[in-house]
């Protein structure tokens, strides 16, 4: 598939992607076909905003990715060297006016990238024909444009991006509940079994006043009401909380059927970029790791030595704010290739106490290489650091944990210590740093009000914006929707009902 | 040629413009934009226009960073600024939008705010202005110009007439006499022009606050007036005891001491108009910002000097007064009879900066 607007690879471009196909592979790299081509800044900045696609449907939010990535460049602020998506060819857009070793560095880089979208479990289940998909989504989203207006449409829109995140990522790979048969809205209107049936036995004329004797029918029948009664009294609707409330809607809000499809739409797209989040750290130091294999061992040639290192070293600048997903993931990759290489894990090496004997550990087994491709296989973000995060490793990395001083209304270092370090990292981590939301009641006070409930872990919600979804949430729901948190260390339910807040304790 | 994400881009600059008119008084009244103001786009604050998500708070949040420092030493900086990932926020001060908006395009949305008139010009039957109008077609000229169509007839007919034209083989070959190209004319359009003196008393009662409030209500006199007219002069005075013409740097930086004649500014004003503008072929307005205090019996003088100089030549005379901790206030006062008799002495009392949205409105309300 042609994008338009792209160019063919130059002819020492091709040179330098046969040879670092045939390095990578030479390492066991397993990749899908990969299709470079040449972008200029302004359709590097479009390619960025849209999230590496050449077609998205229409929002305003692209445009204003976009303005801020190619006035940042302009500016000489940023400047993005590649864009890699995870699709079947895998499809690199590389910058034009690159220098050559840049380009050397970016395919390598690439390489890296394909080969953990192809192999890391986690990308598994997400669409390899996503082009296809998202240039079809765009074909949808245009057409509603088209017969219900543009307004309308972003409005939708805008609210449904709004609950984007309210996905379940693990949903993926588990199955959490049985497939309905007969398509999602039928389920509302399951007639019961305790309707249908009604106690009595089988019998002759002359028999029935023993056999079903009158009084005892009528206690069972009262009691049945009784239990059905305080069945639907206590039942909440969904079962069990629920973490994918985009599907909660899709199947129980009331929506027009060009609303439902936008849902499932903006959905789709949530779940197929949700793996990419879960596993920054860990494929850009594996992209890192194979860009500085390949380059330091085979590519580079003596007069590109100093460019190469400005550039690598450039991508490895970490911050006190801000820990880079490049670093932290490469030096954790060569750590454990290190430790593996070298025979240290196992009980043996967790039960030496003699930090002489741990320095000078060296077992010679050399399964570091092997290692580093399970763990590229199998692991995300969360369990990676959760795994292979080592004291060792923290002090070598000047790791610090930080937090918010409320008197100093200032980020300030919180600790050194490791335990803090991990917790703090393993924190952020999960669910990408977002906040757990669970919907919790679909019928709330049986008036078919929306009742969700953040799962506290000790940071609380940021409450403006907490009412402005809720508020986009009511569009969908169009009836009162409520959130259970925490304000101020209270218990709160926050509520909008479509003409205002309530901020009720609990 | 055309891109899909331009058509994003475009509707999210709409949104944002969307945002700056709602917040429009807000911006006129705090002033902040004038020290952004290039020479023809003005870039302006916005708060960052985002989609909300329930998401974390500062209060309990934290990370992990890298690099030196003890326990207790801050970060700086909000974390996850740059990645675009992270927890952003839009805290005061944190995730500023800039954006770019011509002067006129402001002046637009003032006037649709402040449902200001446009103004009427006088003399405009005396100024031409001379423009290029490309209306005609000439036989020479540069390639760029060309204009195909005609020439590709002019090559038919020549063709035709010549029988060299085939219909089964319909190639048309122009040569150099069928060449047309467009040409233009100089067409003259008359032009309203203008222009303004600013006067502004710097006499020691004037404080620092006060010389904000003028500047911001000038800026938005010159956005405005600027609109209105193609071609815009504007005259700068400041006076205490005695009057001088600046330049507008100086206009808002200066600061005197010392006491107050209104009347000497008002002589150098006259000064000023009858030797760059002729009343005949220019709108004049005057602005004068003054706390209100003048030295006793110089409020006659000056009295006389409007009614028998300027009034009958200005299409506005604006007073604004401000209110300095020293001044009287009593100007004003005085001038309320003269504002009377005549319909282009303008009276406003500006207290405070929120008073700088409604004394525009009173200023250019008039239309004229």
């Amino acid at each position: 598939m042609s994008l338009g607007i792209a160019r063919p690879l130059p002819q020492e471009l091709v040179d330098v992607q046969a040879e670092m196909e045939a390095l990578a592979a030479g390492y066991g790299l397993d990749f899908f076909e990969t299709i470079f081509e040449m972008v200029d800044y302004e359709e590097m900045s479009m390619l960025a905003a849209y999230g590496g696609f050449p077609i998205r449907y229409p929002h305003w939010r692209f445009g204003a990715q976009y303005e801020e990535l190619s006035r940042g460049y302009s500016y000489g602020l940023q400047k993005i060297y590649e864009m890699v998506i995870n699709t079947d060819p895998c499809y690199a857009y590389l910058l034009n006016n690159n220098e050559l070793v840049d380009q050397k560095l970016v395919i390598a880089h690439v390489y890296g990238h394909c080969d953990f979208f192809k192999c890391n479990a986690w990308f598994g289940g997400t669409n390899r024909r996503m082009l296809d998909q998202m240039a079809n989504h765009a074909a949808r989203v245009n057409r509603y444009i088209d017969r219900y207006g543009y307004e309308k449409v972003e409005e939708f829109i805008d609210a449904c991006l709004s609950l984007e995140d309210l996905i379940d990522p693990h949903s993926v790979h588990i199955r959490r509940r049985e497939e309905s048969q007969t398509g999602p809205r039928s389920q509302l209107h399951r007639p019961s079994e305790e309707e249908t049936s009604s106690g009595r036995f089988p019998s002759k004329n002359y028999m029935e006043e023993f056999i079903n004797p009158p009084d005892v029918l009528r206690k069972q029948a009262e009691d049945k009401a009784r239990k059905h009664r305080e069945l639907s009294e206590s039942r909440r609707f969904p079962d069990d909380p629920q973490r994918d409330v985009l599907l909660f809607l899709l199947e129980h809000a009331p929506l027009d059927e060009w609303q439902h499809d936008l849902l499932a739409i903006i959905r789709d797209e949530a779940y197929y970029f949700a793996p990419q989040g879960q596993t920054k750290i860990m494929n850009e130091g594996w992209a890192s790791y194979w860009h500085s294999t390949l380059m330091t061992r085979h590519g580079l040639t003596d007069s590109e030595l100093v460019c190469y290192a400005e550039h690598h070293s450039g991508t490895m600048a970490s911050s006190p704010n801000r820990l880079n997903p490049y670093k932290l993931g490469i030096e954790l990759f060569r750590d454990i290739e290190d430790r593996w290489n070298k025979g240290q894990f196992g009980p043996e090496w967790e039960q030496c106490d003699d930090l002489v004997a741990k320095e000078k550990w060296d077992r010679q087994v050399g399964l570091g290489r092997e290692k580093i491709f399970e763990v590229r296989r199998i692991h995300n973000d969360l369990t990676f650091i959760d795994t292979f995060l080592t004291t060792d490793f923290c002090a070598r990395q000047k790791m610090f944990s930080f937090a918010f001083n409320e008197s100093a209304e200032q980020y300030e270092i919180a600790s050194r210590e490791f335990v803090q370090i991990k917790q703090q990292l393993l924190a952020a981590l999960t669910n990408h740093g977002r906040p757990f939301i669970y919907l919790v009641d679909g019928n709330h006070k049986n008036r078919g009000e929306l009742y969700l409930s953040h799962d506290y872990q000790g940071i609380e919600l940021k409450q403006d914006e907490a009412h402005d979804t809720l508020i986009n949430l009511h569009k969908l729901w169009s009836r009162p929707v409520h959130i259970e948190t925490v304000v101020d260390d209270e218990p709160t339910v926050l509520s909008w009902d479509g003409h205002s807040h309530e901020v009720t304790q609990k | 040629m055309s891109r899909s994400i331009d058509r994003d881009n475009q509707r999210f600059r709409s949104i944002v413009r969307g945002k700056v008119r709602q917040n429009l008084r807000k911006y006129i009244t705090n002033g902040e934009m004038i020290g952004r103001k290039g020479r023809e786009l003005v870039s302006i604050p916005v708060p960052n226009i985002d989609i909300p998500h329930f998401r974390h708070g500062d209060k309990g949040s934290g990370g992990v960073g890298q690099g030196e420092g003890d326990v207790g030493q801050p970060v700086g900086g909000r974390p996850g600024d740059g990645d675009g990932k992270g927890q952003a926020g839009d805290q005061p001060g944190a995730h500023l939008r800039e954006v770019e908006i011509s002067l006129d395009e402001l002046a637009q949305m003032l006037g649709e705010e402040l449902e200001l008139p446009n103004v009427q010009p006088k003399g405009a039957e005396n100024l031409k202005s001379v423009k290029s109008k490309y209306n005609s077609i000439r036989q020479t000229g540069p390639n760029s110009l060309r204009h195909f169509k005609r020439t590709y007839k002019q090559a038919l007919k020549r063709m035709i007439a010549a029988k060299e034209y085939d219909p089964r083989r319909p190639m048309i070959l122009p040569n150099r006499e069928d060449e047309r190209f467009r040409s233009w004319n100089d067409v003259s359009l008359p032009v309203a022009n203008a222009a303004i003196v600013y006067i502004m008393d710097v006499s020691g009662s004037m404080t620092d606050d006060q010389k904000d409030i003028v500047r911001t209500e000038a800026f938005w006199i010159d956005t405005w007036l600027r609109r209105q007219y193609d071609g815009l002069q504007r005259r700068y005075v400041v006076h205490d005891a005695v009057a001088h013409e600046v330049d507008e740097d100086t206009f808002y930086r200066i600061r005197e001491s010392g006491g107050t004649r209104i009347s000497s500014a008002y002589e150098k004003t006259v000064q000023i108009l009858e030797r760059d503008f002729p009343p005949a072929d220019w709108n004049l307005y005057v602005f004068q910002f003054s706390d209100g205090d003048n030295w006793g019996d110089d409020t006659n003088r000056c009295n006389q000097l409007l009614t028998e100089y300027m009034l009958p030549i200005c299409n506005l005379f604006c007073y604004g007064q401000v209110h300095s901790p020293y001044g009287s206030g009593e100007f004003i006062k005085k001038l309320q009879p003269l504002g009377e008799e005549w319909e282009n002495l303008i009276l406003s009392d500006i207290p405070d900066h929120d008073a700088i949205y409604d004394s525009i409105k009173l200023f250019l309300g008039t239309g004229r």
